[in-house]
């Protein structure tokens, strides 16, 4: 293969994994917008909040290390801090959305802003705000076998990070499509007083949403928290998954992920090779440019359900 | 029709009082649905059918009174425990998951009748899988019962509203429900739908024994198809009895030709 054309190659692929991670966020909106119609701000936080949980029950000087002068092992470290996003999720329910049933979008909607900066401000007091690096084993570091055989550089973190995404989408979208569960969420996003009167408990549904919610945000937070360590900024990343829900569709998992990979893609390449006539910085703005012209001509976004309405 | 009338009492109604500020929706309202029986639910605009309905699905929590169903009496559940314990409704105004295709509606009215767990529905394996097909055998069953196989796959929103109608009925028949609560079910239909409904209302009740109490503004239905009438007027009941007890019923005649009332 010609110098010119693996570059390409190399800048399509650095693309495509930096669109797995924004699908990664992106898939955790999706989630609570098909189940409740609520875009939910606080998703950013929710994945640092994860990963912040996460170094604290695993990492030497976090905070169980501190308190009690051992770690959790890895496996056992997730499993804690699945619980810990269920409790997160329960606790949601009952202080914010229970007293919320019935409302308008945008008064949910606004609530998950104020969600995102409590959260954030918790995660703070609690965890602290330096850059903790994350460390759980996950392979680093450059493909040797890719690079000796064909001088192709892709990190290893990145092709697991897809892997993992692949296998997220595909067990959410079984368990969307074809469970009592799933139809039941699907049936809240529809109509609250309908979906009691066939026997569908809210305040379970909810809960159920926002742990699977919290669940994805973990992976992402561990994803994100290996590649460039846990930091604040993190919750930014969030406004970054705005674009690609736009393009995929807000009610669409598999929507999440391409829309992410054109979003990855497309920045990148943009980046180097329509960077150097206009200045650069075109990552920064490369995916709103994009969304905003879907929303003219395809607003419901790529896979998102029909926007159906009768006069 | 008499003999289906010999049932034990499936539902009563004990001077149930609503009200929402200072409108009174309900006040001591009382009556009772045998089992097996179709019992409607008559009265002049806002004469607080709806609400009764609502009260009895736990949507509302009346102030005062107590409802009695499978001999439990309650003064307020919450509407998914009324479901689970067999009672199914439709809505006046329809409410559809209108993103969803037909048989995915219906299918969210076996929700109460499947019990495995999260993590087997995640897995999508095993005996989670095993109920979803049997549960979908009994859907099937239902769609072939309101004659709607057409239609199966088609997002409900797109729809004609008496086939919405009908879905909705569907998806409250998926329950098995002991005691259907059916709000208007003809409302805005032709002769045509109308009779077509009117058959699958009698259907229900002879072919599955289902209890059906419902509101319509049709008297000519109402009288053909009912058993009881509670006739209510401003949140009180104002008359009960059999069709013909309550057209000869002199508070009746008055509420709807709009007597003064002093």
């Amino acid at each position: 293969m010609s110098g010119e054309a693996l570059f390409f190659l190399e800048v399509v692929i650095s693309g495509l994994m930096a669109g797995v991670m924004y699908a990664l966020v992106a898939l955790g909106f999706v989630l609570i917008f098909k189940a409740s119609g609520v875009l939910n701000f606080a998703q950013g936080v929710l994945a640092l909040f994860a990963a912040l949980a996460l170094y604290d029950f695993i990492a030497p000087g976090g905070w169980v290390d501190d308190l009690f002068g051992f770690t959790f092992p890895i496996w056992a470290g997730i499993i804690l801090t699945v619980g810990v996003m269920i409790i997160v999720a329960w606790l949601i329910e009952r202080l914010v959305l229970q007293h919320l049933v019935q409302q308008e979008p945008i008064i949910l909607f606004m609530s998950t802003i104020g969600l995102a900066y409590i959260l954030e401000g918790v995660g703070d007091m609690l965890f602290g705000s330096d850059v903790k690096p994350l460390d759980i084993g996950i392979p680093q570091g450059a493909s040797d076998w890719l690079l000796d055989n064909y001088g192709l550089y892709v990190e290893k973190l990145e092709v697991f990070a897809a892997l993992t995404a692949a296998i997220l989408v595909i067990v959410l979208a079984v368990f969307f499509q074809k469970t009592r569960i799933g139809r039941a969420l699907r049936a809240v996003a529809d109509d609250h007083q309908a979906a009691l009167s066939v026997g569908v408990s809210l305040r379970t549904i909810w809960v159920i949403v926002w742990s699977v919610a919290g669940m994805v945000a973990l992976v992402a937070g561990i994803m994100w928290g290996s590649k460039s360590g846990i930091q604040f900024s993190l919750s930014l990343i969030a406004l970054k998954a705005l674009p690609v829900l736009i393009l995929g569709g807000f009610t669409s998992v598999p929507g999440a992920i391409i829309g992410g990979l054109i979003i990855g893609v497309g920045e990148k390449v943009a980046e180097v090779y329509l960077g150097p006539y206009v200045g650069g910085a075109i990552e920064n703005w490369f995916a709103y440019v994009l969304a905003l012209v879907f929303l003219f001509f395809r607003p419901q976004g790529l896979f998102g359900e029909r926007i159906i309405e009768r006069v | 029709m008499s003999e289906r009338r010999n049932g034990e009492v499936l539902l009563s109604v004990d001077k149930i009082s609503l009200a929402f500020g200072g409108v009174r929706a309900l006040e001591g309202v009382s009556f009772d649905v045998l089992e097996g029986e179709i019992r409607a639910i008559i009265g002049p605009n806002g004469a607080g059918k709806s609400s009764m309905l609502n009260v009895i699905n736990g949507f509302y929590h009346p102030q005062e009174g107590s409802i009695t169903f499978k001999g439990k009496t309650r003064k307020q559940m919450r509407p998914h425990f009324v479901a689970s314990s067999g009672v199914a409704r439709t809505f006046q105004n329809i409410a559809l998951f209108k993103g969803m295709s037909t048989l995915d509606n219906i299918m969210t009215g076996r929700n109460t009748k499947m019990k495995r767990g999260i993590l087997w529905q995640a897995l999508h394996y095993g005996p989670a899988r095993n109920e979803e097909i049997e549960n979908r055998g009994h859907v099937e069953k239902v769609i072939d019962f309101l004659e709607i196989q057409s239609i199966r796959k088609t997002p409900v929103g797109r729809l004609p509203y008496g086939m919405q109608k009908r879905v909705e009925l569907g998806r409250a028949l998926a329950a098995e429900p002991e005691l259907l609560l059916l709000d208007e079910p003809m409302a805005g239909m032709n002769v045509e739908e109308k009779e077509d409904m009117c058959r699958f209302v009698l259907d229900v009740n002879e072919e599955f024994g289902t209890t059906i109490a419902l509101i319509e503004h049709d008297m000519g239905v109402v009288m053909d198809i009912s058993d009881r009438v509670v006739v209510l007027d401003y949140g009180k009941k104002i008359a009960d009895g059999t069709p013909d007890e309550v057209r000869a019923n002199q508070d009746v005649v008055d509420a709807y030709l709009g007597v003064a009332h002093d």
